[in-house]
């Protein structure tokens, strides 16, 4: 057991090193570097750089060396914590990308939660009551849920809550008298009542699919001999289900925690400069239009780092709930 | 045995459907049978012939969209005053109260695969204890503790410390001891074993009927045994019902059934014995043919493409009804139609 958290563990390491490399060779791919993205911007607001000020930038920032020494320099770097600086706006990574990644991992997990404390229960409502109208009722929600992209519903709901209710800032994370302000109780309570929308909207894709996949693992699930043997007992049908063939369906779902963030977060990128939501997305999309390797490179390190977390919990949840693996067994249920 | 008394379990005419789009499944089409106290009444049919089904049905755990269509299933329980009174368990709403307090209570069952008749994310203890608690007024302590009190019955050893495992860390003979001290917790009346040693290698398999048989003993549990295996009949059974296709097409007294057969499909069955007792877990295969699917039960009697004896333009035209032959032998077939009452 110890051996096994060991092993996620390195192996959770490797990963995080292997992105890290994946990253920075891809944000080198596409042609030319920081300073050609930063001349063409120059040049369309009719400013020329001269050769000589373009060199002394790239030495600046060290682009003029060979790709495996930059990135050598910039794993030193993260290593001691220490991000870089944001080329474009001319400021340390830490300060630029600064709230930005806690308002997006809070809205990230609003949003895993939501998709769970929701799917999950239809998940089981539709399985239990297969083919009723309830049932049909959230399968045919599901496909609209999957089909229209989440920026398409964001921009609905920001047309009907304009249009329709007269509701001004429904965008965005805070009340606008606390954009400004640093952390306080109050600032969080009005994030605590601007989520839920953004929250909804993110987690809606991810939602049809958990209960999708949730009703199918019920399905399964009661038909196993278990149950039969749970209500040969003399246990009422909904404890039955409730305590057996639920529980374990729910099992697999501890493995997607990891998996979720991840795909909530690319998710959140139109869906938050829609929304006006100040979350990472927009930043990061941003600075790979303009090449800017530091914050570019933090972002997508931070993100791996945290999707590797993420998955690292979630073994550790499904060992803890999961006795075939605590007991290191491979078993059919 | 006891055959003087008045039987425990009577089920009369049982018609159990499951009506699918693709058609309805027949899955017991008429069955008719007595269980008396002491007494072990073995089932026997090949896989597919409703026996699973007719257990399901006595529970009242049928799965959708099965549905008891005709019959009774009447459940004789002792009164609080020593009388005894007899209730249809097909009036009863299936999971009402009272149908729960029997299922489990009066009746209990063990089935065939204990690995997956358990759940995985409960320990055996877990379960076991549930059991005893929704019937006994129990504290969660002294369920414990009479939950390892029957394991230890069932022969399992060290059972202070199994009661904390899982099912998947117990072998299949243990797993099906526990499956059995789980059925016997409260005391039923009947147990019925649907297909218990099938899934077992054979000195377990005989291990577990030695089980068997000693807890009948000691408890004086009625014992259903659902089994493919006339082997196994000839073994625990005192009388025999041999079902094919949803319905009973012979009764009676184990010696009969073995020595004097009268059904075409029961000597069938009898002659997959000889192989069966030296390679025990073989199929019936001795008898030519397979079992039509029940959507298409064939016209008059429903074994007659497989019969030996079939007399055309009689067997595939009108329907055998099961009869008395003498004292004992219940038949349904029209070898015997001529018979005198
Ligand atoms: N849930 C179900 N849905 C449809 N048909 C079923 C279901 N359960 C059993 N049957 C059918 O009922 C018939 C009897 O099955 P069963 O009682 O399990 O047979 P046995 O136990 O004798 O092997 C079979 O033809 C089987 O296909
Ligand atoms: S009725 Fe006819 S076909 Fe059916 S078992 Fe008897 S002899 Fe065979
Ligand atoms: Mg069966």
């Amino acid at each position: 057991m110890v051996n096994y958290i060991i092993r996620r563990f390195l192996a959770g390491i490797l990963t995080i090193w292997a992105a890290s490399i994946i990253s920075f060779v891809v944000i080198q791919l596409p042609p030319g570097d920081y300073v050609t993205a930063y001349i063409a911007n120059l040049q369309s607001t009719g400013t020329v750089l001269s050769r000589e000020e373009a060199d002394a930038l790239r030495i600046q920032y060290g682009l003029d060396q060979p790709i495996y020494v930059q990135y050598v320099k910039w794993a030193g770097l993260m290593l001691r914590g220490n991000f870089g600086m944001a080329m474009e706006y001319n400021r340390p990574v830490r300060e630029v990308i600064g709230d930005r990644m806690t308002t997006t991992i809070i809205v990230s997990v609003a949003a895993i939660i939501l998709i769970w404390a929701l799917a999950l229960p239809i998940g089981i409502y539709s399985a239990v009551r297969q083919y009723s109208i309830g049932d049909y009722f959230f399968t045919f929600l599901g496909f609209i849920g999957i089909a229209v992209p989440n920026f398409m519903l964001a921009l609905i709901v920001l047309y009907a809550s304009f249009k329709y209710f007269n509701v001004q800032n429904i965008g965005g994370l805070f009340s606008p008298e606390y954009l400004q302000q640093s952390w306080s109780w109050a600032k969080a309570w009005d994030m605590a009542k601007h989520l839920p929308l953004p929250a909804f909207i993110l987690g809606l894709a991810g939602m049809a699919e958990v209960v999708r996949i949730m009703r199918a693992n019920l399905l399964d699930e009661l038909r196993k001999p278990y149950v039969v043997t749970a209500q040969a007992k003399g246990l009422s049908r909904n404890r039955v289900i409730m305590k057996y063939p639920v529980r374990a369906a729910m099992n697999p779902f501890a493995s997607t925690i990891g998996y979720l963030f991840p795909f909530v977060v690319s998710g959140s990128i139109i869906v938050s400069l829609v929304l006006s939501l100040p979350t990472v997305g927009p930043m990061l999309f941003k600075a790979l239009v303009a090449q800017d390797l530091f914050l570019a490179g933090t972002i997508l390190l931070l993100l791996s780092i945290l999707t590797v977390v993420g998955t690292f919990v979630s073994d550790l949840i499904l060992m803890w709930i999961d006795p075939r693996i605590r007991h290191g067994m491979e078993g059919q249920s | 045995m006891s055959q003087q008394n008045a039987p425990i379990l009577s089920v009369e005419n049982l018609h159990t459907y499951f009506r699918q789009d693709e058609g309805v499944v027949r899955a017991v089409e008429g069955a008719s049978f007595d269980l008396y106290p002491g007494q072990t009444l073995g089932i026997v049919g090949e896989s597919g012939c409703g026996k699973s089904v007719t257990a399901r049905s006595i529970l009242r755990i049928v799965e959708e969209p099965g549905k008891i269509e005709q019959g009774n299933i009447w459940l004789r329980t002792s009164g609080s005053n020593g009388s005894s009174q007899r209730v249809d368990l097909t009036t009863l709403d299936a999971d009402s109260q009272a149908m729960r307090d029997i299922r489990g209570g009066e009746i209990a069952l063990i089935f065939q695969e204990p690995m997956t008749s358990f759940s995985a994310f409960h320990t055996v203890g877990n379960q076991i204890i549930e059991a005893i608690r929704l019937h006994q007024k129990l504290s969660p302590k002294e369920a414990r503790e009479k939950a390892i009190d029957l394991l230890r019955q069932v022969g399992i050893p060290k059972p202070e410390r199994r009661i904390d495992e899982y099912a998947f860390q117990l072998s299949g003979g243990l797993r099906q001891r526990v499956m059995i001290a789980m059925a016997l917790s409260s005391d039923p009346k009947i147990l019925i074993a649907d297909e218990p040693t099938t899934a077992l290698d054979v000195t377990t398999q005989a291990q577990i009927l030695d089980l068997l048989r000693q807890l009948q003993e000691e408890k004086g549990v009625s014992i259903i045994l659902i089994t493919h295996d006339m082997g196994v009949i000839a073994e625990m059974a005192d009388a025999v019902v041999v079902m094919y296709l949803g319905q009973v097409v012979e009764e009676g007294p184990v010696d009969d059934i073995f020595h004097n057969p009268k059904h075409p499909y029961t000597r069938s069955l009898l002659k997959s014995i000889p192989s069966i007792l030296a390679k025990p877990r073989t199929k019936l295969a001795t008898i030519t043919g397979s079992i039509p699917h029940p959507y298409n039960r064939p016209a008059g009697c429903s074994f007659h493409p497989r019969c030996p004896d079939f007399m055309p333009g009689r067997c595939d035209v009108a329907e055998p009804k099961l009869q008395k032959l003498n004292e004992r032998q219940v038949v349904s077939c029209f070898l015997y139609d001529n018979l005198p009452e």
